[in-house]
């Protein structure tokens, strides 16, 4: 058996890119042209990994041809297909976005191989199967997110990335002594063995709790959980919109993606204890993140508590680790990557176009721009989950499995929280397009084709994603399997012996 | 063995706290330096330390210490590293463009001017 390499097409290609680009020297437009066209490759690539799993079941390849559990091994599933597709997508349209919204001495300064590179982290992350593998790419992807926060030096993003950049530092070093921790324990690092030997095991498990701790005070400090959210809502204040938008999209997802895999692959013995802490963070992520989706007026302020939201009802979904909950969960990760990259967007249109980012100064932009102001209204019940649009699947199933394991509190938070999701985002599009301009600064010419194309385009790709999902039923179920049946997951290890 | 390298992480995670917990730059850039070098030798005695063995194979050597935990620690070693070299220019460039370097000051929105 030799590698196969193409599943690691979606790691390559951004990784070898980003490279090129460096050797190119400070050529904006030559990056920008280099940056497209890997986009689309690793379009591409995802399209044929989705595919491709979901006629053969999950692809796994050994890197350097050592068999698992000794060697590395990429391992993708469902999810991880799906959440790379997305990623994918994501990356391709904020390149493109960037073209013009960017500004010529940040792409000279090499923004595009950052982004590349950052993507690069993001996908390794995902279709790892290494534990200790998903460390290196979680720093490859955050020391690039390091660079792109600060890039440009302006006074708030070194500020801010300095704080960004510490608490990071400290969850990863946390994230190594786990992974020690964990290696003392089971003596693999390769996740499905680890995964086999713990169920095998009958003897005291007290020290997996321990490590549940550990591991969930890393991943919540990367996705945002509740205690641990403080460092977000002002580190992604501070860097300019493109980069916001893939922060927002896709860095926080992977971090709940992480507790995902671990929390049903690793922590299954005291799910009573590490489940429940899981739900009861989860819970007050909503609540805070609604309570300051509420009480900003900046537009970006308000989107970026909306991650919160977001990120508490997806961990809702992951910590029932039933069947519904599962299927809703991925629903719901992949339908927010989609619309906050595509609110984040809009958003930074309207910045761009007025150079105002609260709502209180703004306002009468529909005259001007009808179709953005109509798309955002659509994106924002798409976000607060209007039944045909795509929020709607993944909270139906969440709450469905919430009151089905009698959580009636749960379920009804993340009701709820449906409703300042909407009051937040509606009162931006009634403040920003419908009322009467208090102050007339007149509109800034900026050119705006492209960031429209990439706004546009991800609100008519989420609409789709909504109208479509009873055909993409079947691509979920698959992909939920891996969460609520961890033993499908280890099954290429259980085959190959 | 392994008692005498816990309790030295435990020194050196310790001391990596207190100096994070000062106001000064650098001060807590010392700090996470340290942080990392005691979350490494952590990972080191988690595969055991035994003295005298070789992590190489080799017919004919038949006791062997673990070689992976020593794979791991070179891997996080080289990313503390660059993190380290990265986090201290970035400190470098704060100091001028805000005049400080004292974490307190660093508080609101500042304004470019």
């Amino acid at each position: 058996m030799t590698t196969n390499i193409l599943p690691l097409l979606p790691i390559m290609i951004p990784f070898f890119a980003g490279i090129i680009m460096l050797f190119m020297g400070k050529r904006p437009v030559w990056h920008r042209v280099v940056s497209g066209i890997s986009g689309l490759l690793m379009m591409l690539s995802a399209v044929w990994l989705v595919i491709s799993i979901y006629r053969n079941g999950t692809i796994v390849t050994f890197l350097g041809d050592w068999m698992a559990p000794f060697g590395i091994s990429i391992v993708i599933d469902m999810a991880a297909a799906l959440l790379l597709l997305t990623t994918t997508i994501i990356a391709f349209l904020i390149v493109v976005y960037s073209f013009q919204s960017i500004g010529i001495e940040r792409e000279k300064y090499f923004y595009y191989p950052m982004v590349l590179f950052m993507i690069a982290g993001v996908n390794g992350a995902f279709s790892t199967g290494d534990i200790f593998n998903m460390f290196v790419f979680f720093e490859v992807f955050l020391l690039a997110s390091y660079v792109l926060i600060t890039m440009g030096g302006t006074r708030v993003q070194l500020q801010e990335g300095f704080k960004y950049l510490l608490v990071n530092l400290i969850s990863s070093n946390f994230f190594v002594l786990g992974l020690a921790y964990l290696y003392s324990v089971t003596g693999s690092l390769n996740m499905a063995d680890i995964y086999l030997k713990l169920e095998d095991y009958d003897g005291n498990m007290v020290i997996m709790t321990v490590l549940a701790v550990v591991f969930l005070f890393v991943f919540a400090t990367k996705a945002g959980l509740f205690p641990l959210f403080f460092w977000l809502p002002g580190s992604y204040y501070a860097p300019p919109m493109p980069i916001i938008a893939l922060f927002g999209a896709l860095l926080t997802k992977v971090g709940v993606y992480a507790i995902a895999r671990t929390y049903s692959l690793f922590f299954i013995e005291n799910q009573a204890f590490t489940h429940q802490v899981l739900l009861l963070m989860a819970l007050l992520t909503i609540i805070m993140g609604s309570i300051g989706a509420l009480a900003y007026t900046d537009m970006k302020k308000i989107i970026i508590y909306n991650i919160l939201i977001a990120v508490g009802i997806i961990i809702v979904g992951f910590s029932l680790m039933d069947e519904t909950g599962t299927i809703g969960a991925i629903y719901y990760l992949i339908h927010d990557m989609i619309i906050k990259a595509a609110l984040f967007m809009l958003v930074g249109f309207i910045i761009y176009r007025t150079g105002e980012s609260d709502t209180g100064r703004l306002g009468g932009l529909i005259r001007s721009h009808p179709v953005t102001g109509w798309m955002f209204l659509v994106a924002g019940f798409a976000l607060a989950g209007v039944p045909p649009l795509s929020g709607f699947y993944g909270k139906l199933f969440i709450v469905q499995s919430a009151f089905g394991n009698d959580l009636y509190i749960a379920g009804l938070i993340v009701l709820l929280s449906s409703l300042a999701v909407l009051i937040s985002v509606v009162r931006i599009f009634m403040n920003v397009f419908w009322r009467e301009s208090p102050a007339a600064g007149g509109l800034r010419a900026i050119k705006s084709d492209k960031l429209l194309f990439s706004s546009i385009g991800l609100v008519i790709i989420s609409v789709a994603f909504g109208l479509a999902a009873d055909l993409l039923y079947p691509l979920f179920e698959m992909a939920a399997l891996s969460f609520h049946d961890p033993a499908t997951y280890a099954g290429y290890l259980t085959e190959v012996e | 063995m392994e008692l005498i390298t816990i309790i030295l992480s435990g020194i050196l995670i310790g001391s990596s706290v207190y100096m994070m917990l000062s106001k000064s730059i650098i001060r807590i850039i010392i700090g996470t330096a340290l942080l990392s070098h005691g979350v490494h030798l952590m990972l080191l005695t988690m595969g055991r330390l035994k003295q005298g063995n070789v992590p190489v194979l080799d017919p004919e050597v038949s006791s062997y210490t673990d070689p992976l935990p020593q794979a791991l620690i070179l891997t996080a070693i080289v990313i503390a590293f660059a993190l380290t070299s990265y986090i201290l220019v970035l400190a470098l460039r704060m100091y001028r463009e805000l005049g400080t370097d004292n974490v307190e000051e660093m508080k609101g929105v500042p304004h470019d001017d």
